[in-house]
């Protein structure tokens, strides 16, 4: 079980109809692999954001699936075209189950 | 890139920049979030006369452009996910008396100005205090709280907290009336050669900045971008653990943090970096 998870995103406020943007997210998560054993030799249990996805107004703009070997606090960068207002929804599941979500509303104009 | 075109290019690099250190500070600006202007380079205080330093320089300089560019910006400096934790914890009601940090405090916001002064004399103590030490005694004496351990998960994020509201703000330390004899050893530290390699401070970030140990650039020392976040670990870093991490490196027994002598040197590596930006958190690798 995870704890101190907490996802962050920047999306600009606003942007012209057809505009391309930068996205940036990050979740503070700490990605324990699974390959590391603790003092006493007991493999510590792996725990991962396993995948990520971000959607805008209910169409799917990435969808991610993410493996032990991404560092702790995983940062994803990317590009999204914004055909009209609406709404950026962003999504990361955890192994143990939890899902944390986040959304951001941008405007044309 | 095939093996012609790498040889061009360094071909290419060795024609334009014959003069360039190996491993020494580039010129790059820094200004944070788009906003912030930082003094990363300037004139060395007055007492490091006679060091051969006339030019004090962040360690920011002695990185990779990618590292850099990290710190630029908030949203990519992870350091500032535990700021966030210490913005949590500023809020949080803790001990018997019923009160948090902003009970007394205010916003963080409001403590711009405090880390830039640190380590100094505090009166009512008679001891020079790290700013570590004097939240512990606001959390002690006022909060009636247990105190964090030196450089612990909370006290460190806590400090990341008060650097970065005061961010693009020169450090400050004094040197001079009660904080004398507490810099004068300091600087003693600083010049004492420790550990099996007898290494002083001064040997590598002195006399020796700009070149290579090992893969790694040299830089001076400087403590202004502390609590740093390391690549390496992932983790917000402080100055006596960094400061740990130099004297065993020298094959010596360390000093512990939060030690007087730590607490010293401290004081006077600060007081080397008077007149850089305040920059913590900062990332290094």
């Amino acid at each position: 079980m995870a704890s101190g998870v907490k996802p962050r995103v920047k999306v600009p406020k606003s942007a012209a109809a057809g505009e391309e943007i930068t996205i940036k997210t990050l979740i503070s998560h700490p990605m324990e692999s699974g390959q590391r054993k603790d003092s006493d030799g007991n493999t510590i249990p792996r725990s991962i954001i396993n995948r990520f996805t971000c959607d805008f107004n209910g169409e799917n703009v990435v969808d991610v699936k993410m493996e032990p070997a991404i560092s702790t606090n995983p940062y994803f960068e990317f590009t999204a075209t914004v055909p009209e207002a609406g709404e950026f929804k962003f999504t990361w599941y955890d192994d143990d189950g939890s899902v944390y979500e986040d959304a951001k509303e941008i405007a044309i104009g | 890139m095939n093996f012609k075109a790498m040889t061009a290019v360094a071909a290419a690099l060795i024609a334009t920049a014959p003069a360039l250190m190996a491993g020494g500070p580039d010129d790059d600006t820094m200004v944070i979030n788009g906003e912030i202007e930082m003094t990363t380079k300037t004139e060395a205080p007055a007492h490091m006369e006679g060091t051969g330093i006339d030019t004090i320089i962040s360690g920011w300089h002695f990185r990779e452009d990618e590292t850099q560019s990290q710190q630029l910006d908030d949203f990519e400096n992870q350091g500032m996910i535990f700021v966030d934790n210490a913005r949590d914890a500023w809020d949080t009601v803790e001990g018997e008396a019923g009160e948090s940090c902003a009970s007394c405090h205010g916003t963080p916001e409001d403590m711009a100005g405090v880390k830039p002064v640190y380590p100094k004399y505090v009166d009512s103590a008679g001891e020079v205090r790290t700013l570590q030490m004097q939240m512990n005694a606001c959390r002690t004496e006022r909060m009636q709280a247990e105190a964090w351990g030196y450089d612990a998960q909370p006290a460190i994020e806590m400090e990341a907290l008060m650097s970065s509201v005061s961010r693009g703000m020169p450090v400050d330390v004094a040197i001079d009336g009660p904080a004398a004899e507490a810099w004068e050893m300091g600087k003693e530290i600083y010049y004492t050669r420790y550990g099996q390699l007898e290494l002083a401070c001064a040997s590598c970030h002195e006399e020796n900045y700009g070149n290579y140990i090992r893969a790694d650039h040299l830089s001076q020392g400087q403590v202004n971008g502390f609590p740093t976040y390391r690549l390496k670990n992932a983790k917000l870093n402080g100055v006596h653990s960094r400061f740990r991490g130099c004297v065993r490196d020298t094959r010596a027994e360390t000093f512990s943090t939060g030690s007087p002598e730590f607490v010293a040197l401290e004081l006077y590596v600060a007081s080397r970096g008077n007149g850089l930006s305040v920059e913590g958190p900062s990332v290094r690798n």
